[in-house]
């Protein structure tokens, strides 16, 4: 009796419920695609945010490496706390003549230079006794290497070399901005400049710098010229900039003061580059919160759209729900084909709004110049989204397709 | 021999307020290879009386039992199983599905049955052979005639060797011509030894049948 009874109940192969499925997509193909919308930019929004974040991203990563990663500072440090210091005051530079040559010593040092500002100096293109220059420009003295360190690029001209600091001859390099103001642009007359009324030759203009862009508004001075006419550093103090290889900051860091100063390595205070990785962390949390929220409202959106189709397809089926019930359907038949029909439509979406969301940041990518980077994580399961949201946007159709009286039905 | 379709004192009654009784209780049988015609005018409990037969609806009261088998107390599952196995529908409006082929809405009467792609293919093909629509086979329902519409639709109904064939006003939506080559058709699928209940207004194509039945306000007037 019990097999008689499992033999005439009617049953829906997964094979038959898969291709009645797709037949109900593929015979609308407008209608589907229209279906699909929402998910596809739901979907490709997804996919475009993560992977525009991650890109993003790998740009900063690429500019702290560049620039922020490789640059180590090295300052006096605070003494004046310090009483046992304080009583015998940095009359000289503490910074040894040799600087520059002692700190490139240490592996992962591309160039490093000491400077600091001449304080109250008069700068100016003629010797004009009594007359105060309209624009105050600053002078820094600035040693050899800390002229590499800043990376310049340097336009008309030359910087000065080592024949110049070690005799403390009198010329400057010129910011592009400071060379503006003080009306310096043709070197071929080997121009001069007034500093306190003495003469500098200007041997070079710096028409661009990639670190410390405020070095183009000063007049940079040999360091052996400056401590010549002016002394030490007064009232300012001097700093080291060193320009590392890329991932060497940290453990140039760690020994720059002692190459400085083995005797007394406590005089400096040494500033370490930031690290890159938990900057661009912080950034892509940042950004990748925003819009996947914005991702996840075109998603609703998506499924609404999706859920709206799907019931006004029940209506419309209604003949054929109960057409399928009198030749055999169960009512979780029914549901089974709708949900599936519906899942489908959201998984095409889905593909669709992958691959859009891909070409998205390959095209915003190639505007940029950017390396477009889209992690696996977020590329693979994005269709499986889709599917998810096909599946919650059918199930209350599906409910209400399987609760149609075939009777009703049928009577259209 | 024992009757195909037997009924005990069925009757169904929608449940109100104010309940409707669209069947009033009856006793009928249906004997294997009768053709019979049921008719009456609109509201009569003709359509009620073929869901019943067709297990679309349970009688509120009494016993149905077809080919021998009580179908009263059948849990839904079983009773879609004998839907899809022992009945074939014919419907006024064809209902086929548009954007399927002939074939593919002839097979789709096999669907339910578990019947495997292929056989129901090969089935189908047979079927509208059977109905002379030999050359439609790919055809869309939009490019049919309405004669031709129905004769899928039977195609469909004959197509899981039913041992019930129910038409409902088969032939409403044809032209006089047509309804005689569908009504020609049904006869012959009579004479092969088709059981067949026919529900009609029209008394020329109820004349046709070997028996007639009268219902009148819920009444069943056996002829």
């Amino acid at each position: 009796m019990r097999r008689h009874r499992t033999a005439t109940r009617s049953h829906l192969r997964v094979r038959d419920l898969a291709a009645e499925a797709i037949a109900g997509m593929v015979q609308r193909p407008t209608r589907t695609g229209l279906t699909a919308l929402g998910t596809i930019l739901g979907v490709g929004a997804f996919v475009a945010v993560l992977a525009l974040t991650a890109t993003a991203s790998g740009q900063i990563d690429e500019r702290f490496t560049a620039l922020a990663a490789t640059e180590v500072t090295v300052e006096q440090s605070d003494t004046a706390g310090d009483p046992a210091l304080a009583s015998t005051p940095v009359e000289t530079n503490p910074f040894p003549v040799d600087a520059d040559q002692r700190v490139e010593q240490i592996i992962g040092v591309r160039r490093a230079g000491v400077w600091w500002t001449v304080p109250g100096v008069q700068v100016a293109a003629v010797p004009l006794p009594g007359e105060t220059p309209p624009d105050e420009v600053e002078v820094r003295a600035a040693s050899l290497g800390l002229l590499e360190a800043l990376r310049p690029t340097v336009g008309p001209g030359r910087l000065y070399d080592d024949f110049h600091e070690r005799r403390a001859e009198q010329v400057v390099v010129l910011g592009s901005a400071a060379a503006a103001r003080l009306g310096v642009a043709n070197l071929a007359v080997q121009p001069a400049i007034f500093i306190d009324g003495i003469p500098f030759t200007v041997l070079g203009i710096l028409d661009n710098v990639e670190r410390h862009p405020e070095t183009l508004f000063t007049v940079l001075v040999p360091r052996a010229t400056a401590e010549r006419l002016w002394g030490h550093p007064r009232d300012t103090e001097p700093a080291m900039v060193i320009d590392t290889e890329v991932g060497a900051g940290q453990v140039v860091a760690d020994q720059a003061a002692l190459a400085l100063r083995p005797d007394a390595p406590e005089l400096f205070q040494v500033t370490a580059p930031p690290d890159p990785r938990r900057l661009r962390e912080g950034v892509a949390a940042d950004l990748a919160a925003l819009f996947l929220l914005l991702a996840a409202v075109s998603l609703v959106i998506g499924a609404v759209g999706i859920a709206n189709t799907t019931m006004v397809a029940v209506l419309e089926r209604v003949n054929e729900i109960g057409l399928r019930r009198a030749l055999g359907a169960r009512p979780r038949h029914i549901a089974a084909q709708f949900l599936a029909e519906s899942a489908a439509t959201g998984t095409i979406g889905g593909l669709a709004g992958t691959s859009l969301g891909v070409i998205t940041v390959v095209v915003v990518s190639a505007i940029q110049q950017w390396t477009p980077l889209v992690e696996p994580w977020t590329a693979l399961p994005a269709p499986l989204i889709g599917t998810l949201v096909g599946v919650l946007a059918g199930a209350y159709p599906a409910l209400r397709a399987a609760r149609v009286q075939p009777v009703h039905a049928l009577r259209r | 021999m024992s009757a195909l379709v037997r009924l005990d004192g069925v009757g169904l009654t929608y449940p109100g307020p104010p309940p409707v009784p669209a069947l009033q209780v009856c006793d009928l049988s249906i004997w294997p290879g009768e053709y019979v015609a049921v008719t009456g005018p609109s509201g009569s409990g003709k359509s009620t009386l073929l869901n019943v037969l067709g297990l679309l609806d349970r009688p509120t009261t009494g016993r149905y039992a077809l080919d021998g088998r009580d179908v009263t107390a059948l849990r839904e599952a079983d009773l879609t199983g004998v839907r899809a196995r022992a009945i074939g529908f014919v419907f006024q409006a064809f209902h086929l599905l548009p954007y399927r082929s002939a074939t593919q809405n002839v097979a789709l009467g096999l669907l339910y049955a578990g019947t495997p792609r292929a056989t129901r293919e090969r089935q189908a093909t047979e079927a509208l052979h059977r109905v002379g629509l030999a050359h439609r086979l790919s055809a869309l329902p939009t490019t049919l005639s309405g004669g031709e519409q129905q004769r899928v639709a039977i195609a469909r109904a004959l197509v899981a060797s039913p041992r019930l064939l129910l038409c409902d006003e088969p032939t409403g939506n044809l032209d006089s011509a047509t309804a005689t080559t569908v009504l020609d058709l049904v006869d012959e699928l009579h004479r092969e030894g088709m059981t067949v209940v026919l529900i009609t207004h029209d008394p020329q194509v109820a004349a046709r049948a070997t028996r007639r039945i009268q219902m009148m306000d819920g009444r069943v007037y056996t002829g």
